[in-house]
């Protein structure tokens, strides 16, 4: 198990190594390739699941983190810093949502490649991307935490640039400074907790102990801002409508269904586990953040005319929900936040293959030059609609567990602060409903537009083989929602424990 | 034998759906358009037809099997997912008023199953060559509908209840915007399902409430729990919410009307007989509940008069037939409200199931109307009785239990409700006198105004000349005519079983004791009736006296200055879309501008600012030679200084 553990991170980086090395008139051959060890990388990262993963031993004395399969070697040490990778239940569903997307993404160059560059430097870059997701929710060490967290920046920075919109250059400088800005904070909350503690390893740090009230209300700060840009949280969400409507689509797909989730995911193993005490005392500001985030998004995207950027913004939104789910403290709005996280990747990761597949077709995302899909491409339009009632919440699909459930998370935790968020949570439920029907009635209904009328009805295999398996997760976690909750329910009950032991 | 039919009951008509929604939406484009020719796109209708009727005949024969096996309270239950503590189970919960009611909508589902293959068909004398009905989606989203409904019915918890309630809403949605030559479809069907979204966010706090006030989402432990008074209050309140939006009930009506660009069937199925009703079943299903939270079904009680009465009122004025039965729809489920705040629940499910079968039939004879007409609007219609006697007739016996002419369906079931509500005018109720007495004014002045519109509706299109002569209407097909005549044996029947024992028992089973006003029946055979008889004369012959005048004008004229604020619906329409809609959209514009000015401007300003401030540093640096000695001699005589003073303040 420690041999796939590692496996997880060398298989894509080989991959990158090679799919870049081949030259270019083998661009095919060599995105192959890549999708190849994409495709070893998520077989290697699904049997993470199996073998012992009993929580029997857990006591208050035992660490609060206890992964399934770990490797701990050291890696530098004159510095104390240990490469030490573990996956549990609250990694294991981000581990493979990554792989299974950035496979997904690099079929889908198989068949098309956007203007800008060579295909296989795409696939390379997404490969080199997905080992700095895997390793971000693989580290059980701070530092190597923040290795892998700075090495999704540049690659995706140049995905951005090189394949992206007509305006990819500006968005890609202001993604990279952004994010970076972040990143600076991450590093110094990174070291003020490691100096403080003595160490860099997640499994001691989780729970606070050791760490002064002072220290993990500064590292709690430092952490919770440089992962809030990451989620992102409002108002330091600026960079991702940009960032998303300029990039390619397997680029607006990696960024929207795994990278924010490298926010989301900090925030509840580093920012809560290592600096508790910080989290209690900074929980009603993220609350508060956190609807305004849900109600800010989805008014902004009652007003919003573009494809793109409308379902950019939607997930300010949505991760409003996810981060209102950290805020609450309590286990089920942790376990709605999971839920939530993994949700979203897969819709709106459909969701944009789909805008892509839209805006490919018609030459515009403009709603204004849209209109009557359903007329010329019914299927087309009929997974559009589907893909945006899961992204309203629809119960019965995967969206509306972590939805829901954070709303009555905050209705659990009481008292007339959290239920008045609890309410305008639920409002924003509403709101998000609306623009995404609004969304469906200009794109979908109506007569068609020239831009639309001249479309076939017909979907590439590749299309519908990128897209199916997002279908069907969709559905699947909808209706089965204990297949992501299941294996998170006792590390997550083990957290909270620790979070509001003292 | 129950554990297996309950979870089969809505999954029979889900696999249908899930099957029919992987064909092909749409006919592939032809080169050459032959007539007759068995294509793809036929192939693919005849398998949805197929689909829908085996979902629905299925779930028919399974929700028969049920009342027959289903003698008592049945609870089924196993986890489905746990939140941290809160459980959320996979739970049936079945009783004989489930088993009726379930019966009840597969009955109607499979009469609009039927019904559509005819009323869907690109007929040999349609003009409009390029209409295709994409029958396979919408086959689909009927059985989808019928599972999501079924599942409300049997849902023994209440996150399970919540996706039933919703995917029927998202299932109504796609059908009012079914009809792709209707330009007001699609706003219709955004409204529909943006004003039931409102109401449901009062509905799923309502749930997080109940639920994390008992530790778990099952129904049977969240009755069994002793809420707090204040938290019971405010769930129920919050409950009734979704309650007013999916029964459409005032003020979140306003939806029904417009959801009639649907297509007729649908209307028929959806915004009449079932899913309309849900609201008023979801308040039964919980309502030990609303008993302790008299708070609760007052204010119900309020809402119920109030929307019984704008209906009645609203269904006058109007031309179209669809929206004459919409809003009588409205004022009807006002009644089932009504009933409910005064504390019978049994008298509620029986009028709920009564209005089931008449107003399928009415709303499926009227599709036959229009599919011969060619128009909804009265206006066009009249003297159709000699074309189609059938439809005639089967119009003549929905319209009349309507109106609660004895001894139709409806007469039996408005009366027990009727009764219900003159009994808690003295405190027989779990609220207040006063709400008796409103419900009782509310209930006998709607008799009347119903018999009225009734009266109108059939004078205006059944009798009198025909307004288009060139029209020659005549009775519809056999697929269309064999569910309204199937229908109209319920509607008019069903009202004499509320003497038999084994209907009233299987009513009353699930409330608690004394729920009816008068031992223990729901038929009142006495002087009671005589009101309510008196009233419906007058209404009619009131009718039929205006139009006996000049039956050539319409009997709402006689309205005069109310007329327009009638057929408006004492434009509360523009009322929400004042008070609601338009802020919202500044709000957006606001959001959107403030988002992009303010706190987008912030930090491409930081970034201007930081890049000027390069650029300026950069330029002091590239200073000509003279100044560039002056600044560096500057510069010595500065460090010079401050290391004299350093070092001389050292010493």
């Amino acid at each position: 198990m420690t041999v796939l553990l590692v496996a997880v991170l060398a298989l894509p980086l080989l991959g990158a190594l090679l799919t870049a090395a081949l030259p270019a008139r083998a661009d095919r051959t060599a995105r192959a390739v890549g999708t190849g060890f994409a495709a070893l990388t998520l077989l290697a990262a699904l049997p993470l699941a199996a073998g012992d993963r009993g929580w029997f031993a857990y006591t208050t004395e035992s660490p609060a983190i206890r992964p399934w399969h770990q490797v701990d070697l050291p890696w530098v040490p004159g510095l104390d810093l240990r490469f030490h990778l573990g996956v549990d239940g609250i990694s294991y569903p981000l581990v493979v949502l990554t792989a299974l997307l950035v496979l997904l993404c690099c079929g889908y160059t198989l068949w098309r490649v956007p203007d800008g560059g060579p295909g296989r430097l795409l696939v390379a870059l997404l490969l080199v991307v997905e080992v700095g997701l895997l390793g971000t929710f693989l580290a059980l060490d701070m530092v190597l935490f923040l290795v892998f967290f700075e090495v999704v920046l540049l690659p995706m920075y140049a995905m951005i640039a090189g394949w992206g919109g007509a305006d990819r250059r500006r968005a890609a400088r202001k993604f990279a400074l952004y994010t970076l800005l972040g990143s600076v904070l991450l590093l110094v909350g990174v070291f003020t907790v490691v100096t403080a503690a003595g160490t860099a390893d997640l499994v001691a740090l989780t729970g606070g102990t050791g760490l002064s009230r002072g220290t993990q209300l500064a590292a709690f700060t430092l952490l919770a801002l440089a992962f809030a840009v990451k989620s992102p949280l409002w108002p330091l969400h600026t960079w991702l409508p940009d960032a998303h409507t300029q990039a390619p689509t397997v680029g607006s797909v990696v960024l929207a269904g795994v990278l924010l989730k490298m926010g989301t995911y900090g925030l509840i193993r580093v920012a809560v586990g290592v600096a508790p005490e910080g989290a209690r005392w900074a929980a009603p500001v993220l609350g508060v953040l956190a609807v305004a985030a849900i109600l800010v998004g989805s008014l902004v995207c009652l007003a919003q005319d573009e494809l793109k950027r409308l379902i950019a913004y939607s997930s300010v939104g949505h991760m409003g929900f996810v981060l209102l789910g950290v805020a609450t403290l309590t286990a089920t709005g942790l376990q709605a936040a999971l839920i939530g996280n993994i949700a979203h990747g897969v819709i709106t990761g459909l969701l944009f293959f789909l805008a892509g597949a839209v805006k490919d077709r018609t030459g515009t995302g403009l709603l204004a030059e849209l209109s009557g899909l359903r007329e010329t491409a019914p299927r087309l339009a009929g997974l559009l609609a589907f893909a945006a009632v899961a992204s309203l919440g629809l119960p019965g699909l995967a969206g509306f567990w972590g939805e829901a459930f954070a709303v009555v998370a905050a209705v659990q935790v009481g008292g007339p602060f959290w239920t008045t968020l609890a309410v305008l949570a639920a409002v924003g439920g509403a709101l998000t409903a609306a623009y995404l029907l609004r969304l469906l009635r200009r794109v979908t209904h109506g007569r068609p537009t020239p831009a639309v009328a001249p479309l076939g009805a017909a979907l590439a295999r590749t299309e519908l083989a990128a897209w199916a398996p997002l279908v069907l997760l969709a559905l699947v976690i909808g209706l089965a929602p204990g297949l992501v909750l299941g294996m998170a329910g006792d590390p997550v009950q083990a957290l909270v424990e620790r979070v509001t032991s003292r | 034998m129950t554990r297996v039919l309950g979870p089969l009951l809505p999954a029979v008509p889900f696999v249908a759906a899930l099957v029919g929604l992987l064909l092909p939406p749409a006919p592939q484009r032809r080169s050459t358009r032959g007539r007759g020719r068995v294509d793809g796109g036929d192939r693919a209708r005849t398998v949805a037809i197929a689909l829908g009727l085996t979902g629905a005949a299925g779930a028919l024969l399974v929700a028969l099997a049920l009342l027959v096996t289903v003698d008592g309270p049945v609870e089924t239950s196993r986890e489905w997912v746990d939140l941290g503590g809160l459980s959320v189970t996979l739970g049936f919960r079945l009783d004989p008023v489930a088993a009726l009611v379930a019966v009840a909508v597969a009955a109607v589902a499979l009469a609009v199953q039927v019904y559509s293959v005819a009323y869907l068909h690109r007929g040999p004398d349609d003009v409009d060559l390029d209409v295709d009905h994409r029958y396979p989606p919408y086959a689909a989203q009927i059985s989808l509908f019928t599972a999501a409904m079924l599942l409300v019915v049997v849902a023994g918890d209440l996150i399970m209840l919540l996706v039933g309630w919703e995917v029927m809403g998202i299932c109504s949605y796609l059908l009012i915007a079914h009809d792709r030559r209707l330009p007001e479809a699609p706003a219709a069907a955004m409204k529909a399902f943006l004003v039931t979204r409102v109401g449901d966010v009062g509905f799923l706090l309502g749930i997080a409430l109940l639920g994390v006030s008992a530790g778990s989402f099952r129904i049977a432990d969240v009755l069994a729990h002793d809420h707090p008074t204040g938290t019971l209050t405010a769930a129920c309140l919050l409950l009734l919410a979704g309650v007013a939006g999916k029964s459409a009930q005032f003020p979140l009506h306003t939806w029904l009307p417009d959801a009639m660009a649907g297509p007729t069937p649908i209307s028929a199925l959806i915004h009449a007989a079932t899913m309309v009703a849900a609201g008023i079943y979801a308040v039964t299903r919980l309502y030990p509940l609303f008993e302790q939270a008299p708070v609760a079904l007052t204010v119900l009680g309020v809402m119920g008069a109030v929307t019984l009465l704008l209906g009645a009122f609203a269904a006058t004025a109007q031309d179209d037939l669809k929206r004459v039965l919409a809003w009588s729809t409205v004022s009807q489920i006002g009644y089932l409200a009504g009933a409910l705040a005064v504390g019978s629940p049994p008298a509620a499910l029986f009028h709920l199931l009564s209005h089931a079968a008449f107003k399928a039939l009415l709303f499926l004879a009227a599709g036959a109307v229009i599919h011969a007409v060619g128009s909804t609007l009265m206006s066009t219609m009249g003297g159709l009785r000699r074309g189609m006697p059938v439809i005639f007739w089967c119009t003549v016996v929905g319209l009349g239990a309507l109106a609660g002419v004895p001894p139709l369906s409806g007469f039996w079931s408005k009366d027990g409700i009727l009764a219900v509500a003159e009994a808690a005018r003295h405190g027989a109720g779990p609220t207040p006198g006063w709400v008796g007495w409103l419900v009782w004014l509310a209930g006998l002045l709607g008799v009347a105004v119903t018999a009225w519109y009734a009266t109108r509706l059939l004078l205006r299109t059944f009798l009198g000349d025909p307004r288009l002569p060139d029209t020659h209407p005549h009775d519809p097909p056999a697929l269309m005519r064999w569910p309204v005549l199937l229908l109209a044996v319920p509607a008019a029947l069903f009202g004499l079983a509320g003497f038999l024992p084994a209907v009233t028992d299987r009513l009353t089973s699930g409330a608690g004791p004394a729920p009816l006003a008068a031992g223990g029946e729901l038929n009142h055979v006495g002087p009671g009736l005589l009101l309510p008889l008196v009233l419906l004369a007058v209404g009619a012959g009131g009718a039929w006296w205006m139009w006996r005048r000049d039956p050539a004008a319409d009997p709402a004229d006689h309205l005069g200055p109310l007329r327009p604020v009638f057929a408006r619906a004492f434009r509360l329409d523009d009322l929400q879309h004042t008070l609601v809609v338009r802020p919202v959209r500044a709000l957006g514009r606001l959001a959107r501008r403030g988002d992009e000015v303010v706190v987008d401007g912030l930090v491409e300003g930081t970034g201007r600012a930081t890049g000027g401030l390069g650029r300026g540093l950069a330029a002091l640096h590239r200073a000509a030679l003279p100044r560039a000695v002056a600044v560096l001699l500057a510069g010595v005589l500065l460090l010079g200084l401050a290391a004299v003073l350093l070092t001389g303040g050292a010493a």
